[in-house]
């Protein structure tokens, strides 16, 4: 049985499903969130990565890339942000973030 | 089934399960582990596409890095993490009834698909067979999207610059290097001559 695009299309969407799915379940825990975004941001290159062999062309490979540069910095700068939020509030309970709404 | 199907099936099923565990364990901890798990069957999922350079860098950035520095965060945060887990099942229906849909959803655009043979190696730039995929790698990134890849620097500079001004913490019972002062300071300012009497000190 040959691999075909379709099986790796799948287990890509069933990775990006799990990480909407953490991303609701997990309202409270904000930790939990930002590992979420990075398994969808994990699931996207999958797919770029699929159609970039499949396709035979590279610049799916040189997007992914690209995304994954991004996810290195928006992991660091949530984190920073967190980290800030807790020493400043003692918790990280994200339901009291809107205390900057006007 | 050949040795390529079992490889992809023995990743792709770890990686899932461990996507699951990554939302459903108790402990954050544990999540971050088998996020680190996830991370490395999807680099075996790449290897399997023959994408060894971004597979490598998976490993490096993703679990030498990021996952780290989330091991990091949630090892130094004092919080009481169960506290935080209330709620899951509260979200539970309107939760499984989003991941089916967007499931549903993203299967059957992947059923619908199918691919024509002219769009085999007709993209901007295609794979040569005997150059291996590091150096194709760099043979296009660093000529056509040159200004992409500064351009993704530059973001991360702003990342690791917004991270140092958030998280720096001046304490006020530190003795710290201030440079304008230090070479403000003359001979006048900095000795005082005492005239010391004889035999009585200063």
């Amino acid at each position: 049985m040959q691999i075909g695009l379709t099986h790796y299309l799948s287990v890509a969407a069933i990775l990006f499903t799990l990480g909407v799915l953490g991303i609701i379940l997990n309202r409270k825990n904000i930790i939990i969130i930002l590992m979420s975004v990075e398994m969808i941001l994990l699931s996207v290159n999958i797919n770029l990565v699929t159609f970039s062999t499949f396709l035979g062309d590279l610049t799916g490979q040189v997007f992914s890339l690209f995304i994954l540069t991004v996810a290195a910095a928006e992991a660091a700068i949530g984190l920073a942000i967190l980290v800030t939020y807790y020493r400043n509030r003692g918790s990280i309970a994200v339901e009291d973030i809107n205390m900057m709404k006007g | 089934m050949n040795v390529a199907a079992v490889f992809f099936y023995l990743f792709s099923a770890i990686m899932l399960a461990s996507a699951f565990m990554v939302i459903a364990a108790k402990n954050p901890v544990h999540s971050v582990l088998f996020l680190i798990l996830a991370f490395v069957n999807a680099s075996g999922l790449f290897l399997l596409m023959g994408a060894e350079f971004l597979a490598m860098i998976l490993v490096v950035v993703y679990v030498g890095a990021v996952a780290v520095l989330f091991l990091f965060v949630v090892m130094m945060l004092d919080v009481d993490f169960a506290e935080l887990k209330q709620g899951f099942l509260q979200y539970l229906p309107l939760g499984s009834v989003i991941g089916i849909v967007v499931a549903i959803e993203l299967l059957l655009v992947m059923v619908g698909f199918t691919q024509s043979d002219a769009a085999l190696g007709a993209g901007a730039s295609p794979i040569q067979a005997n150059v291996s995929n590091t150096e194709a790698l760099g043979l296009v990134l660093y000529t056509k999207y040159v200004y992409l890849f500064q351009a993704s620097g530059l973001v991360l500079l702003t990342a690791m610059i917004g991270a140092i001004v958030l998280t720096l913490r001046h304490k006020p019972d530190v003795k710290r290097q201030v440079i304008a002062d230090q070479n403000a300071r003359t001979r006048a300012d900095a000795i005082e001559i005492k005239k010391a009497p004889s035999r009585a000190g200063v």
